[in-house]
């Protein structure tokens, strides 16, 4: 079989936001481009486009991953989480209040991806330690707060998320 | 990017389909974490990938009598939280939990952190210090080598991504008392490539050393093995912490950094690396006494 006989574009399915999606994929789309200029979910940064600054990490499976680095064909049959599937409609997660009450959303452009990493570590452990919330973010780069207020906040979404009962929300 | 076709084949029977009907113009892509970047940056022509990160039979770990079995698609983070391997192979734990991000080692897999062929490759100098072997599907034929002889150069390994494809790792269960340690110095905690690494396993009677298999990175072209650093070793008492450190010395000695903008001179790199190897032969070497200990 010759290369120019195989079919290039292929029409994947995979659950975004909790939603069931299709799409048609080309070969050589990364899941950012497609999630950014496609499906217009610009909560996704991209910085480095390297895989170094984790601006565009979203949760593939519950698990961070940059998806400036990700073959669009991988997320086929996967579960994809972008920021704006985090809470439902104009509500906020309360990882997302703890970074607006601790001072960790500057700029902004960090904050998607540094949620995203932070909801897989509470996800994981319901009381991190600081060493834990450290490594947890290590692929989150921010150059406004000197992460201090970043750590302060995961500290704060733990608190809130033991208090009260998990609502009932999109995966 | 100028991918023209992208495989996901489901088994292993699939991918090497696919890279046989390609004959040559397709690679075997896993995690991808080192390659789309190449791609990206025209440093890799890949037309076609192939990728096998979907293929379930290798996506697995095994734990065999003889053998950890790390599946050619598992991930680093799958190996460094891994109870047993932390427990049996700290050396590996340690090693995979050192690379990249999270988001990276979510992705990224140690075959590919091998195949990669970089000399810093953590997991690779866990790996070698491990006398791991790589299996592999070539021209037919399932092939089997030590990991340390599939180098061909800096960046350059002797498996042929457009041709052969990894299945597997597979890391010898000690057999009686042992101990293995890896260590890394770099200018930052996380997320940040090693000045120099450096690896010790230690193959035990008694509270003798009968066996040592050292690896160092980045202090050559490929992981490094300071083979007169090995034989001293031999026969040396676990608690001897002088003749440890000679063998340190002897090993810095053997290395052969270079000097680098971004990770130092060679005469400082040289040092750290007997300051590094002096500590993992330490820890190797505890963790073999308390191995003595229990039994």
């Amino acid at each position: 079989m010759s290369m120019s006989q195989i079919p290039t574009r292929k029409k994947i399915e995979f659950i975004l936001n909790g939603r069931p999606t299709r799409i048609d994929i080309e070969p050589d789309e990364l899941l950012i481009d497609v999630l950014r200029d496609r499906l217009l979910l610009t909560g996704t940064k991209k910085g480095c486009g390297e895989g170094e600054c984790g601006a565009c990490t979203i949760l593939l499976n519950g698990k961070p991953v940059n998806s400036c680095l990700l073959p669009a064909m991988k997320v086929a049959g996967q579960a994809v989480l972008t920021i704006e599937g985090l809470a439902p409609d104009e509500a906020l997660d309360p990882i997302q209040e703890s970074f607006l009450e601790a001072g960790a959303v500057q700029c902004g452009f960090c904050s998607p991806g540094a949620i995203l990493a932070a909801k897989a570590l509470l996800d994981e452990q319901k009381n991190p330690d600081e060493a834990a919330i450290k490594s947890a973010l290590s692929g989150n780069i921010c150059r406004c707060t000197g992460y201090v207020q970043i750590i302060e906040a995961v500290k704060l979404a733990a608190e809130k998320m033991n208090a009260q009962p998990p609502a009932s929300k999109p995966s | 990017m100028s991918i023209a076709y992208y495989a996901t084949p489901k088994t292993v029977a699939e991918a090497l389909g696919a890279l046989a009907e390609l004959d040559g113009r397709g690679m075997i892509i896993a995690g991808g974490t080192d390659l789309v970047p190449l791609i990206k940056q025209n440093r890799v022509d890949a037309k076609a990938l192939i990728d096998i990160s979907g293929v379930v039979e290798i996506r697995g770990l095994a734990f065999e009598p003889e053998a950890l079995t790390i599946g050619a698609a598992a991930t680093h983070h799958q190996v460094c939280s891994e109870p047993r391997i932390r427990e049996i192979w700290p050396a590996l734990a340690d090693a995979c939990a050192s690379i990249g991000s999270p988001q990276i080692r979510n992705i990224a897999t140690l075959t590919g952190n091998v195949v990669n062929a970089q000399p810093a490759a953590d997991a690779a100098i866990a790996l070698v210090a491990l006398g791991a072997r790589m299996e592999f599907m070539a021209a037919g034929e399932l092939k089997t080598e030590l990991i340390e002889k599939l180098y061909a150069g800096l960046g350059r390994s002797k498996i042929d991504p457009r041709k052969e494809m990894v299945t597997a790792i597979k890391v010898p269960r000690p057999g009686g008392r042992h101990g293995n340690a890896y260590g890394r110095i770099s200018p930052r905690n996380s997320f940040c490539m090693p000045i120099v690494n450096a690896a010790a396993a230690l193959d035990c009677e008694g509270d003798r050393i009968v066996s040592a298999r050292l690896a160092m990175g980045p202090v050559a072209e490929t992981p490094f093995r300071p083979q007169r650093a090995e034989a001293e070793l031999q026969n040396v008492e676990l608690r001897n912490t002088r003749a440890l450190e000679a063998a340190a010395v002897l090993a810095s000695q053997e290395a052969n950094p270079r000097s680098s903008c971004l990770r130092g001179c060679a005469d400082y790199r040289k040092e750290l690396s007997r300051v590094l190897v002096k500590r993992v032969l330490e820890k190797a070497a505890a963790m073999a006494g308390r191995e003595s200990i229990q039994t």
